[in-house]
């Protein structure tokens, strides 16, 4: 296990895409405290940064990586990781596990936009609330989250699972809006309340809202009434609206949104 | 700044040296007989081969629709980076390179010319600050004058002079090169969200037809004794069965024939030699072109090949980029409708496995192997729309050997690789053809005098390649040949070494190349048309419109006597 322990309050972003399993296997300890940040406009090395303890394993699937106190300035932790552990005992910044390809972080508290951007497999768990852009793709490009699994426990913000192609997006909390936007594929679980616009040009792929939401856009028609649904084999009891959309698109996700939670929503029972 | 380079292998066609040992020699920026060799620095290019420096005829560099693209793709960019370094700046860009790395990258590659095709005249002033950023090369760009109004309207009133008066101001208040036409007609209609079906369909409005507006500025061209030919972009572009517009586009012109020099290039053609009727039956409708190119002398081509990559397209054709929208489900930008001509773009993959793409792929290369005279056929991937320029290197390894396009040919799909020519087609580039299709036919068709040759006299661009062709077997041995024409060992820009083994040792800026038309008589009522439609309909004034000439950081006019 290998700790790293912030030496002074951030006050500028760190850019630290080298706090990684991957990078950190087969390395001394001196050779992680070598590796090199941005701290703003200056690059530092690592060891600059953290005060870096324990033992390394040269195996990557061992490799163990703990952080403690507050990195909530710290941007691309755990980037591009393919195997091994990160655990933050704190919050995390931005970007968080972009690209990750395998492995897990678990983050104790919140995390900053971006988590688990263009993520293609690999877990991420995030305890606390988390900002916008949750498994998205970079900006501009159509290639969202493809496989894995990530689990907030609080609130997410908006756009969550833009351009998703593949994988499970489980928010325990509340989300914004457009939740699901040009889905593609995979599944995005909300257990709390959704304000809005969701699955908006989605073509595929499943969303499923427990909670209250405002409405559902007009592009999407309603197609029956579920009792339950099916989360990666675990069963959720509804009654559930099942809609299909988005229309505008030529879509066919299908959009879930319960029933007893949404009394203004009875007015589409007549259409079935 | 003198130089001499020693021992070359030296390619020039223009003055018919092919693979000869011997020195060049610099001195002010230009090709000297001979200098002072205590006095000169020496570039020892001993098992080189030394060319001129490259002339591309077709890329998009500059403008509003290429900064456009940019702003669409950012994904394109941040996996495409290029740090800063004492001498060069930071950039970025795969397919739509910011306008330094595009200076930087056609300067590794030993290229020193480029020709930025399609400038919409409102945006002239954007154009040339994008040309005045991009360094290492000297540029020129063409304005699109084949759907504007004045243009259109004097064409179908059968007023040539008037209409070569109107042209000749158009030029120069937008600091312009050569006559471009996109799409003829069509991208009139598309403002009004139509097209033209073929060159015989009247634009809506103007009671003309395609033809005679490419008939009517060729004529204009030829009255104007601008430097290069028309530049035209014909209707239909992408569609299956285009073949025949192509031709016919070609065709429509052949009595206006000057002697024997070409009265129009028709630019990326792979683009306009589809058959077949719809994307199910589309083939390759290379050959015929070929055959009938084969047997004129009054056109010039440029291949506009596309490599399997992921690309953008932009185009001045705003038709054809909403088809290609509506094929691809991408994000698009329908741009510059509001002037004097359209746009649009579109990003794009081509994909080995997909038949229609992969035929693509043949009809570039077919159309450069099968039409026989290397002086009528150039060297393009109508950068972005068919692949980045950076691809050139691989493309001339096609070119140059059979086994490369069989590894290739491999890889694609099936019913393309059942019914491509290329299989039958022997041919393989020699170094001399590589270099008329690269520098000196380019220089030729454009008619840049002081470009794409080693005479005395001429411009000191010369590229130095890292290839050996007695010691290497070219066909043989495609990567070697990637690899060279990948990274020059030495690229030489007026007169001074810019890059050195794909680094950059030194920024310079390049010249923008304009035509400055003289008239033999005053057009006054021209300008006093003009000015009059300026305050009725015009968003700036009449003052404002043209281009200053100090407007361009380092100007190079090309001056003519024209005939009216």
């Amino acid at each position: 296990m290998i700790t790293l322990r912030p030496r002074h309050r951030f006050t500028v972003p760190v850019d630290a895409e080298c706090i990684t399993p991957d990078s950190f296997a087969d390395k001394s300890i001196e050779e992680i405290a070598a590796l090199q940040a941005w701290e703003g406009n200056r690059k530092r090395v690592l060891g600059d940064l953290f005060k870096i303890e324990g033992e390394t394993s040269a195996m990557q699937e061992k490799v163990s990586i703990h952080i403690f106190e507050d990195v909530s300035k710290v941007r691309r932790i755990g980037a591009g990781m393919s195997m091994g552990e990160i655990v933050v005992e704190g919050s995390a910044g931005m970007h968080l596990g972009e690209g990750m390809k395998g492995g897990s972080i678990t983050v104790s508290g919140d995390a900053g936009s971006w988590a688990g951007c263009m993520m293609s497999g690999g877990t991420l768990e995030i305890k606390g609330d988390v900002g916008d852009y949750v498994g998205a793709p970079y900006r501009g490009s159509t290639k969202g989250m493809g496989g894995g699994l990530i689990v907030v426990h609080g609130n997410a913000g908006n756009e969550v699972g833009c351009f998703m192609r593949k994988g499970l997006i489980k928010v325990h909390g509340n989300i914004g809006q457009f939740a699901g936007v040009h889905m593609k594929k995979g599944t995005i679980f909300v257990e709390g309340k959704c304000e809005g616009r969701a699955g908006a040009e989605m073509v595929g792929g499943k969303i499923i809202i427990c909670a209250y939401i405002p409405s559902v856009l007009p592009t999407f028609t309603i197609d029956t009434i579920k009792p339950k649904v099916k989360v990666n084999g675990e069963v959720i009891l509804g009654p559930f609206y099942q809609f299909i959309g988005d229309l505008a698109d030529n879509g066919n996700g299908k959009l879930f949104v319960s029933q007893t939670k949404n009394p203004h929503l009875k007015f589409y029972e007549k259409y079935l | 700044m003198r130089l001499i380079v020693k021992n070359g292998y030296v390619y020039d066609p223009l003055n018919s040296v092919d693979g000869e040992r011997m020195d060049i020699c610099v001195k002010d920026g230009k090709i000297v007989e001979k200098v002072d060799e205590r006095k000169a620095k020496i570039i020892d290019a001993f098992g080189m081969v030394v060319m001129p420096g490259g002339v591309d005829i077709h890329c998009h560099i500059a403008g509003s629709e290429v900064n456009a693209g940019r702003l669409l793709r950012p994904e394109d960019h941040f996996k495409d980076i290029e740090a800063k370094t004492a001498i060069t700046r930071s950039g970025v860009g795969h397919s739509i390179p910011s306008t330094f790395t595009t200076g930087y990258r056609y300067a590794r590659m030993g290229y020193t010319t480029v020709m930025n095709p399609s400038m919409p005249p409102l945006e002239a002033r954007h154009t040339h600050e994008e040309l005045n950023d991009t360094p290492m090369v000297d540029k020129a760009t063409y304005p699109l004058l084949g759907d504007w109004w004045f243009v259109l309207e004097y064409l179908r009133d059968g007023q040539f002079k008037e209409c070569a008066a109107h042209v000749a101001w158009m030029i120069d208040a937008t600091k312009g090169y050569a006559i471009k036409i996109v799409n003829p007609g069509g991208l009139e209609a598309w403002g009004f969200g139509r097209n033209v079906r073929d060159i015989n369909d009247p634009v809506p409005h103007f009671n003309l037809t395609p033809k005679e507006i490419v008939r009517g500025l060729c004529r204009v061209n030829h009255l104007l004794h601008m430097p290069h030919t028309i530049h035209v972009h014909t209707n239909n572009l992408g569609k299956p069965g285009n073949y025949a517009t192509a031709l016919e586009t070609m065709k429509c012109v052949e009595n206006l024939n000057n002697g024997d020099k070409p009265v129009i290039h028709i630019t990326h053609c792979q683009f306009s030699a589809f058959k077949g009727s719809d994307w199910r039956t589309m083939e390759s409708g290379a050959e015929e072109i070929a055959r009938y190119v084969n047997r004129r002398k009054h056109v010039t081509l440029d291949m506009g090949q596309v490599v399997f990559t992921d690309t953008t397209t932009m185009t001045a054709d705003g038709p054809f980029q909403y088809i290609l929208y509506q094929l691809t489900g991408n994000k698009w930008v329908n741009h510059d409708v509001e002037t004097e001509t359209s746009s649009g773009i579109v990003p794009f993959r081509y994909r080995r496995k997909s038949y229609v793409h992969a035929t693509q792929w043949s009809i570039g290369l077919e159309l450069a192997l099968l039409i026989e005279d290397p002086w009528k056929i150039y060297l393009t991937t109508d950068h972005p729309n068919g692949a980045p320029f950076t691809t050139y290197p691989r493309i001339i390894s096609w070119l140059m050997s059979r086994r490369a396009r069989k590894r290739t040919m491999e890889k694609i799909s099936r019913r393309a690789q059942r019914r491509s020519l290329l299989p039958s087609i022997n041919r393989e580039y020699s170094l001399y053809e590589v270099a008329v299709a690269t520098r000196a036919g380019t220089a030729k068709a454009l008619g840049l005098k002081q470009k794409g040759h080693l005479g005395v006299g001429a411009d000191a661009d010369i590229a130095i390649y890292n290839l050996n062709p007695d010691q290497v077997d070219l066909a043989k041995k495609p990567k070697a040949v990637r690899r060279a024409f990948q990274t020059s060992a030495y690229t030489i820009k007026g007169g001074e070494i810019v890059a050195i083994n794909g680094d950059i040792v030194k920024s310079v800026e390049g010249n923008t190349i304009w035509v400055d038309v003289k008239l033999s008589s005053n057009p006054r009522t021209v300008v006093s048309d003009l000015k009059r439609r300026f305050r009725e309909y015009w968003t700036v004034e009449y003052e404002n419109y043209p281009v200053p000439e100090d407007y361009l950081t380092a100007s190079s006019p090309v001056s003519v006597k024209a005939e009216v």
